[in-house]
C-alpha cells in the first residue's frame, strides 16, 4: 500500500529530522543543546524504529566524530547542534573535509558570543559555517527560511553530502527551528536521492581520494574489501600522508575545484523582479521572511525593489546575485548579526552599488517594518539624487 | 627499490603489513611501537579475524601512526578522538572490529572525556594504549602518565604533576577487559591482546613501553635496551603481586589480566532497543489503520 502525500503540522526541527530520515540518515549521534535539541529527541525515537542509530555523547566534539565513523562505515550520518556545540565540532568538520567524509550538521543558531542566548535568534554563525575550522576548505552550507524548506534542504544536504564526499551544514536559526508551520509531507519513494557510488574496480586498484580531480569518484565503506585510510594528514591519492609539494598541492587543489568547478550546480536561489530594480534586498534565514514581506509591501507603494534569497548559502551565489544587482544602485542586507554577510554582497559591488545593512543583535527576531523603512528611505535617497 | 631488502618482519606479521606503503616506519630506531605492533599482527593471526572485519582507529602520535602499515581498514583522525570515531563505527556497522591504537597523551589527556565515556558505555572495541610516559610526536613534553619530578621538554625542574593510573582508571569507569603488559614481555603481550579482541565489550590494554629517544634522554635512560630492562626488572604479575608486600611493591607495577567480566555490550543491547521500537511502531500504525487513518 503506497502513502498518500500528508499535511502535518511541524516545527522547524522537526521538519530538519524528518527530512534527515527521508534522506535515509540512519545514523545520530549528539549533545543536548537548546534550541536544537529536538531533533535529538525526535531521532531518538524514530532512528530505531527504522532500525537506524541513536546515540548521546559526552559532548559536541565526541559527536561529530562518531558521525564521521558512521558515514566512513556506509552509513549516512547526522548530528544537530547550536553555537557552543558547533565552535566545538570545528575541529572534526575539518577532519571530514580533508578525509572527504560525506556527513550532514545541522546548526540552530542561537544568541553568542560564548553561552550568549540560548532561546534567542542569531544568524551569527554564516561566517563560522564558511571559516570555523582552519585550513583552506570546502565546504556546503544550506539555509531554509520556513519549516517545508528545513525539510527539503536537510534532504538536499545528504544529497550534496553524498555527492561530493564534504560536510554539509544546515543553518537553521532559532526562529526558523522553533515555527510551526502546515508541511506537505511526501512519501519517502517520492523523495530523489543521491546514493553513493560503490566501486567495483579490484581492491588492489582502488585509491580513495583519486584520481586527479575526479572526486565524485566511487566511494568505499569499511568492511567492503577495501583496505583503505581515511587520512587527516595532507595525504596523496592513496591517503598516504606526503611531504611532497606537488602532491600537497594536487590536494588542496582537489578540495576547492570541488566547488569551483561547480559552481553553477550549487546554485539555489528565490528570487523576485531584480531585472531593473533600483533596489535589492538581500536576506536569508528567517529574516528574508520579513525582509519578502517589506519587499512586497513596498512595490505596493510603487517602488521598484527586488528580492534575493541564497538558499544554498556557501558557496556564495556570486553570478546571480552579480546579476540580480545589475541595475541596483543600493543593496540592502538585513541580518540578525553585525553584517556577516553584507561583506560578501559588498566583495561583488562593481563600484556604483550603495550597499547597506540592517543589524539586529538583541535576540529579537526583524520586523517588516525596520526593512520597508530602509527600503522607503533609500528610494527616497534614489529621487533626490 | 628500498631500504629493507633482508627480512626484517616475522612471516605473519609480514603477511599483515599494508602492501603499497613504502617502509621504513616513522618509528625511532629501538621504539617499542613496533614490538607492540607486531605482538598486536600476531594476535589477530592467531584469532583469525578477517583482515576486512578490522578498522585500526587511531589519534595523533607516534603510536597512533600504527594503523597506516597494517593491511586493514584504517582511520588516522584527530588528535584525542580517535574513540569516538571508533565508537561510530561500531555503532553504524556491528560486525566491523575496532581496534584503537592511541597513546598516554592521546587517550587520556586530550581524549581523556572519550576515554571515560567509552568504557562506561562498554561498546565493543580494542584499546591499546602505549604508554610512553611522554609526548614523543612533538618532541617530548610531559604527559599525564609522566611520573611526578621525572624531566620531560616542558618539565626542566621536573616534573610537578602525579600521573594517571591507566588500569586503575579504566577498571573505575566499568571496562570489561582490563590488562596491562610491557614490551619487554613481548609473547606474553601477544596473549594480552588476544584476550582483549576475543572480548565482547571494551578492551583496554595499556602496555608499559619505552622512549628512549626522548623520555629516556630526559631521564639518564638514553638506550633502548636500558630502557627495556628497567621494563623487565620493576613489573610484577599480577598472581605474584598479591604475595608481595607494599614494601616489595614500591616501585613496580603490576601487569597480566586486571579485569575481566561480562556486562552487556552496548551494541548487542541497543538491538534490543530496535527491536522494541520496531514493534511498537507497527502496533501504533495498526491501530492507526483500525482508525481508518
Amino acid at each position: 500500500m503506497t502513502q498518500k502525500r500528508k499535511n502535518r503540522l511541524l516545527q522547524g526541527n522537526e521538519a530538519s529530522a524528518e527530512g534527515a530520515l527521508a534522506a535515509g540518515c540512519r545514523f545520530f549521534a549528539g549533545y543536548p543543546i537548546t534550541p536544537s535539541t529536538e531533533i535529538a529527541e525526535i531521532l531518538s525515537e524514530r532512528l530505531p524504529q527504522l532500525g537506524g542509530k541513536f546515540i548521546q555523547m559526552e559532548d559536541e566534539i565526541a559527536s561529530i566524530g562518531a558521525v564521521i565513523g558512521a558515514s566512513a562505515a556506509g552509513i549516512k550520518a547526522m548530528t544537530a547542534t547550536s553555537g557552543p556545540g558547533f565552535s566545538l565540532m570545528q575541529e572534526n568538520i575539518g577532519y571530514a573535509s580533508m578525509g572527504e567524509v560525506p556527513c550532514v550538521i545541522v546548526n540552530v543558531q542561537r544568541g553568542g558570543p560564548s553561552t550568549g542566548l540560548p532561546t534567542k535568534a542569531h544568524q551569527g554563525d554564516m561566517m563560522q559555517a564558511r571559516w570555523g575550522t582552519h585550513g583552506d576548505h570546502s565546504v556546503i552550507a544550506l539555509c531554509p527560511s520556513s519549516v517545508r524548506e528545513c525539510y527539503e534542504l536537510t534532504v538536499e544536504a545528504f544529497n550534496l553530502s553524498e555527492q561530493y564526499r564534504l560536510p554539509v551544514i544546515v543553518l537553521l536559526d532559532e526562529i526558523v527551528g522553533h515555527m510551526r508551520e502546515k508541511v506537505e509531507i511526501p512519501d519517502f519513494s517520492e523523495i530523489v536521492l543521491y546514493q553513493r557510488r560503490k566501486p567495483n574496480c579490484p581492491p588492489a586498484e582502488y585509491k580513495h581520494y583519486g584520481p586527479g580531480t575526479s572526486f565524485l569518484a566511487p566511494l568505499a565503506s569499511f568492511g567492503e574489501g577495501y583496505r583503505f585510510i581515511v587520512e587527516s594528514l595532507t595525504h596523496d591519492e592513496n591517503g598516504f600522508a606526503t611531504n611532497r609539494p606537488d602532491e600537497i598541492a594536487a590536494k588542496m587543489q582537489r578540495l576547492k575545484d570541488k566547488i569551483e568547478l561547480n559552481r553553477e550546480k550549487l546554485i539555489k536561489v528565490h528570487e523576485e523582479e531584480c531585472a531593473g530594480a533600483g533596489i535589492v534586498v538581500f536576506a536569508y534565514g528567517s529574516t528574508a521572511r520579513s525582509a519578502l514581506q517589506a519587499v512586497r509591501d513596498a512595490r505596493r507603494e510603487g517602488i521598484r525593489v527586488g528580492f534575493f534569497r541564497p538558499m544554498i548559502i556557501w558557496p556564495f551565489p556570486e553570478e546571480p546575485m552579480k546579476k540580480a544587482m545589475h541595475d541596483a544602485q543600493v543593496v540592502i542586507v538585513p541580518e540578525l548579526n553585525q553584517g556577516q554577510m553584507r561583506r560578501e554582497v559588498e566583495r561583488l559591488n562593481p563600484g556604483r552599488v550603495k550597499v547597506t545593512g540592517v543589524e539586529q543583535v538583541d535576540g529579537e527576531m526583524m520586523v517588516p517594518q525596520r526593512i520597508l523603512d530602509e527600503i522607503r528611505g533609500a528610494n527616497r535617497t534614489l529621487f533626490k539624487g | 627499490m628500498g631500504i629493507i631488502q633482508t627480512k626484517p618482519f616475522h612471516p605473519v606479521v609480514y603477511d599483515y603489513l599494508r602492501k603499497n606503503k613504502i617502509f621504513p616506519s616513522v618509528w625511532c630506531e629501538g621504539c617499542s611501537i613496533g614490538i607492540i605492533f607486531a605482538a598486536l599482527m600476531r594476535a589477530i593471526y592467531r584469532i583469525q579475524i578477517p583482515k576486512d572485519d578490522i578498522v585500526m582507529v587511531s589519534g595523533i602520535g607516534c603510536s597512533s601512526r600504527a594503523p597506516i602499515y597494517a593491511d586493514f581498514c584504517a582511520m588516522h583522525t584527530t588528535h584525542g578522538r580517535a574513540l569516538t570515531f571508533a565508537t561510530g563505527i561500531k555503532l553504524a556497522k556491528p560486525h566491523l572490529h575496532p581496534i584503537v591504537m592511541t597513546g598516554d597523551g592521546d587517550c587520556l589527556a586530550i581524549g581523556g572525556n572519550h576515554f571515560i565515556h567509552a568504557a562506561r558505555r562498554n561498546i565493543d572495541m580494542t584499546v591499546i594504549m602505549v604508554n610512553n610516559n611522554i609526548y614523543g610526536m612533538t618532541g617530548g613534553q610531559y604527559s599525564p602518565t609522566t611520573p611526578a619530578n621525572k624531566f620531560s621538554a616542558t618539565s626542566p625542574y621536573g616534573n610537578v604533576e602525579h600521573p594517571f593510573d591507566p588500569c586503575e582508571l579504566a577498571k573505575g569507569c566499568g571496562a570489561s577487559f582490563v590488562a596491562r603488559g610491557t614490551s619487554y614481555a613481548a609473547t606474553e603481550l601477544d596473549k594480552l591482546i588476544g584476550r582483549a579482541l576475543q572480548k565482547k565489550g571494551f578492551a583496554f590494554v595499556e602496555v608499559v613501553s619505552h622512549c628512549h629517544t626522548l623520555y629516556g634522554r630526559f631521564n639518564k635512560m638514553p638506550s633502548a635496551v636500558e630502557m627495556l630492562k628497567w621494563e623487565r626488572d620493576h613489573s610484577v604479575n599480577v598472581a605474584k603481586a598479591t604475595k608481595l608486600s607494599p614494601e616489595e611493591m614500591k616501585d613496580k607495577f603490576v601487569t597480566g589480566v586486571l579485569q575481566d567480566r561480562d556486562i552487556p555490550e552496548y551494541t548487542e543491547v541497543y538491538e534490543q532497543v530496535i527491536d522494541r521500537a520496531r514493534k511498537r511502531y507497527a502496533e501504533d500504525h495498526a491501530t492507526a489503520a483500525d482508525r481508518g487513518e
